[in-house]
């Protein structure tokens, strides 16, 4: 019988610790695959953070090191500079990449590190349990925005790609969502280019996902995903947000 | 024997290199030396100074607090180092520049007109050499063909500008 | 050569290809010196970084890579590193740090001060781990060291803390340096450089096994015991036939070294002893040195720091006086030959 469907080889055989509709899971297979798929897996080092990928390293099975909170950015940059041959990725959620790792992402972008940014958007603070993040909507409700996120006292929802857009050293930034298979495979092509990017010295490529947290939306898998098409992705809306690599060949 | 002295002047007039090359000579005759500059916000408001310290024995602390010599290029340096300086010390003045008597009478002071001479030599910023020429003269702290050997490593072999600078060391030794 | 450019010199002959840092005075020589060898060359990387925190984790980066890397700062600089310090002693990622530094708490002076002491020998960051610090006196030392830090590092595999302040940094002395630099340095076994003809390997810190973190932790305790054994250094200056020794480390030595020179002149039986490293602290020399001396005179720029060291050294053995100074402020070795003699006829150290 002919096989269609297998693990990735730079997936390790392990159970997913994350819940149950999580956009982690989904994310992880698919940065696998592109990385199977690129042929990578022995020159991929991955940074993942604290946050709830902060096991990353027993699912990529390829070189991992565990970066501080925000600090993914300058981690990565050490090793490219350090080891131009490997593939760099971080992989970083939220608060770890729009907050206390702003500087370190900004700074990044802008000297045109050569390297991966895998920038989860799940819009609160997962790992520390539903705080509110830089990208929590208005109105939303966490445990730390328990009015609900008003602008006048918590700020507005930051959109880290259209701000990073604005820097000269990134090339690629593009958002994406992984609520719906169609949305999955245009994920999975745009890490694809983020990773082709840097394989080809293009400099910092950043793909912002939108991803569900149903735990701390409170929501079954099947609302988050409607809610990211409904509500979501009203305010973060997915598309290219800039190309200079010159390509051309969007999706 | 412990010697140190103080080089002060407006930033721009070379006290910094009037230093560097009495440490550089006084390495090269094979001497303990250290040299420190006034640094950070101690050189905001345009004067400038370095320390320079050499002994024949191992030196314990680079900074001055009563140096045997200052060099004062400028009027606010003279008043900045006037009572630092020891007793029976030398105070070396750019008496082109500093007009004001000095109240002090247990020291020697040494004056040098350093501008005067640098512009009759065809560029006033000479005097800095100048000033060092006289201070070998008279300090005897090293020889005056080590500074002048000095000046290659200072100037990384810039011939023309050794030559300059070598013509006021050697004028300015002359003059006192 | 000044202080900062010797240590920068002797890291490039130790191998150092990647610096990172961020602009502070009085330290500023050292980055500079890095960027005019290190920027736009082959295999070699220097980054004037956004924050010390982001330069801290490109060291972290690049020695997980494999490479000898090293950041620089000065004292509010270093306080920002310190998360990222605890990072590579957890991890165990050999790297150098340098501290030239200044007058504090807070923004303090740019002078040279001594009150880093606690928070470099007790870890600084967070978490139950060690760092070794080396105290250098003089330029050449600076450079001497920097290279002992180099190997120290990869020896122990732990982040080594150079420990100068901001006179020693701008000063210049004549130095030496015995060694060239490599062309290119065996990439350290352990590093992260993609899972070519071997598994992939992950570095990482935090575990949600309690039992896991008790093993790391003994693990680390074992290898500062090590360290502790092995690695203490100290200076001995006069101390054979002394009646009052003078503790003092880094810049106060050297001041405290004149001042002794002063007081033999006067006929004062006066020695020091000058750890070179300041963790681990050089303790069983001192509890040796307390056999033939009873008397101790700790000298600092800071208000009684490494004085905890030489108490607990002695182990209530000695008699120990301080004489501090609170930094800013360089005492000459005359004003340290005052209390000298004080503290001399005091002890009746005359009699
Ligand atoms: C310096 C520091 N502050 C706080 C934390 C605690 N912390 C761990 S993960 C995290 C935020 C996680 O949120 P996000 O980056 O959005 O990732 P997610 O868990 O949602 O995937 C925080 C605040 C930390 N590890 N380090
Ligand atoms: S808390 Fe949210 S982000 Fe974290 S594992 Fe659960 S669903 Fe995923």
């Amino acid at each position: 019988m002919k096989k269609i469907f297998s693990r990735p080889r730079s997936l390790k055989k392990a159970v997913f610790h994350y819940c149950p509709g999580c956009g982690h899971s989904i994310i992880h297979r698919i940065t696998c695959e592109v990385i199977d798929e690129l042929g990578i897996q022995d020159r991929a080092i991955g940074v993942p953070p604290p946050g709830c990928s902060v096991f990353a390293y027993y699912y990529f099975d390829v070189d991992m090191v565990e970066s501080a909170h925000g600090r993914g950015a300058a981690v990565a940059t050490g090793i490219k500079r350090a080891h131009p041959e490997s593939v760099v990725f971080t992989y970083q959620g939220d608060g770890d990449l729009a907050a206390i790792g702003t500087a370190e992402t900004l700074h990044a972008a802008n000297r045109g590190e050569n390297i991966t940014a895998i920038f989860i958007n799940n819009a609160v603070y997962g790992m520390t349990g539903g705080q509110m993040a830089p990208t929590t909507l208005l109105g939303m409700k966490t445990t730390t925005s328990p009015f609900g996120r008003e602008d006048k006292y918590e700020g507005h929802p930051i959109k880290m790609s259209e701000i990073l857009a604005q820097v000269n050293g990134a090339c690629y930034i593009e958002r994406t969502a992984v609520n719906s298979p169609a949305n999955i495979r245009k994920t999975q092509k745009a890490i694809t280019r983020a990773f082709r990017n840097q394989i080809e010295g293009l400099g910092y490529s950043l793909v912002e996902i939108l991803s569900p947290c149903p735990t701390n939306w409170k929501m079954s898998p099947v609302e988050a995903w409607q809610w990211i098409d409904d509500v979501m992705s009203k305010e973060f809306p997915l598309g290219l947000i800039k190309d200079t690599t010159g390509r051309g060949d969007a999706h | 024997m412990l010697i140190k002295t103080v080089f002060a002047g407006f930033g721009g007039q070379g006290v910094m290199s009037m230093g560097l090359n009495l440490a550089q000579a006084a390495m090269m005759e094979g001497r303990y030396v250290t040299y420190l500059p006034a640094y950070g916000a101690e050189v905001r408001g345009g004067t400038a100074n370095c320390t320079v310290s050499v002994s024949d024995e191992e030196i314990a602390s680079p900074v001055a607090s009563s140096p045997a010599f200052v060099v004062a290029l400028n009027q606010p340096s003279m008043i900045k180092f006037q009572n630092k300086i020891q007793s029976g010390g030398i105070f070396f003045l750019n008496s082109s520049l500093i007009k004001e008597p000095l109240l002090r009478g247990d020291i020697e002071i040494v004056q040098v007109p350093a501008n005067a001479a640098a512009e009759d030599m065809g560029s006033v910023k000479s005097a800095n050499m100048i000033m060092l020429g006289a201070f070998i003269k008279k300090s005897n702290l090293v020889n005056l063909q080590t500074l002048i050997d000095a000046l290659a490593v200072a100037l990384k072999g810039n011939k023309k500008l050794i030559a300059i600078n070598k013509n006021a060391l050697t004028a300015g030794y002359e003059l006192v | 050569m000044t202080g900062n450019a010797a240590i920068a010199e002797a890291a490039i002959r130790a191998g150092c290809r990647c610096y990172f840092g961020y602009p502070i005075t009085p330290q500023n020589e050292l980055t500079e010196y890095m960027a005019a060898h290190l920027s736009r060359r082959e295999g070699c990387a220097f980054i004037q970084a956004e924050s010390e925190i982001s330069a801290v984790n490109m060291v972290y980066g690049a020695s997980v890579a494999g490479a000898r890397a090293m950041t620089s700062s000065s004292s509010p600089g270093i306080s920002l590193k310190q998360e990222g310090i605890s990072y590579l002693a957890a991890c165990q990622l050999p790297s150098v740090i340098v501290n030239m530094s200044r007058g504090g708490p807070g923004l303090g002076s740019i002078s040279a001060s001594q009150s880093d002491y606690f928070q470099s020998t007790r870890g600084g960051g967070h978490g139950d781990y060690r760092t070794i610090v080396l105290a250098p006196a003089s330029v050449q030392e600076l450079a001497d060291l920097t290279r002992r830090a180099f190997e120290l590092a990869d020896k122990y595999l732990i982040p080594v803390i150079i420990l100068g302040d901001g006179m020693l940094g701008q000063m210049m002395e004549p130095v030496e340096f015995k060694h060239e630099a490599p062309s290119a340095l065996p990439v350290r076994a352990g590093a992260l450089r993609g899972a070519k003809g071997r598994h992939s390997r992950f570095v990482r810190t935090f575990t949600s096994n309690p039992a896991e973190l008790e093993e790391v932790n003994w693990s680390l305790f074992r290898r500062y015991q090590l360290i502790q054994k092995q690695e203490a250094s100290c200076e001995n200056y006069l101390t054979e036939d002394a009646a009052l020794v003078v503790t003092a480390f880094g810049i106060a030595a050297r001041i405290a070294k004149g001042a002794i020179k002063q007081a033999r002149a006067l006929g004062l039986r006066v020695g020091m002893f000058r750890p070179v490293t300041l963790w681990p602290f050089p303790s069983e020399q001192l509890k040796e040195l307390s056999k033939r001396a009873k008397y101790f005179l700790d000298f600092e720029m800071n208000m009684g720091q490494m004085i905890d060291d030489v108490r607990l050294a002695l182990e209530g053995g000695g008699d120990v006086s301080f004489y501090g100074r609170p930094g800013g402020v360089i005492p000459n070795p005359t004003e340290v030959l005052r209390v000298i003699t004080r503290v001399y006829h005091q002890k009746g150290l005359n009699q």
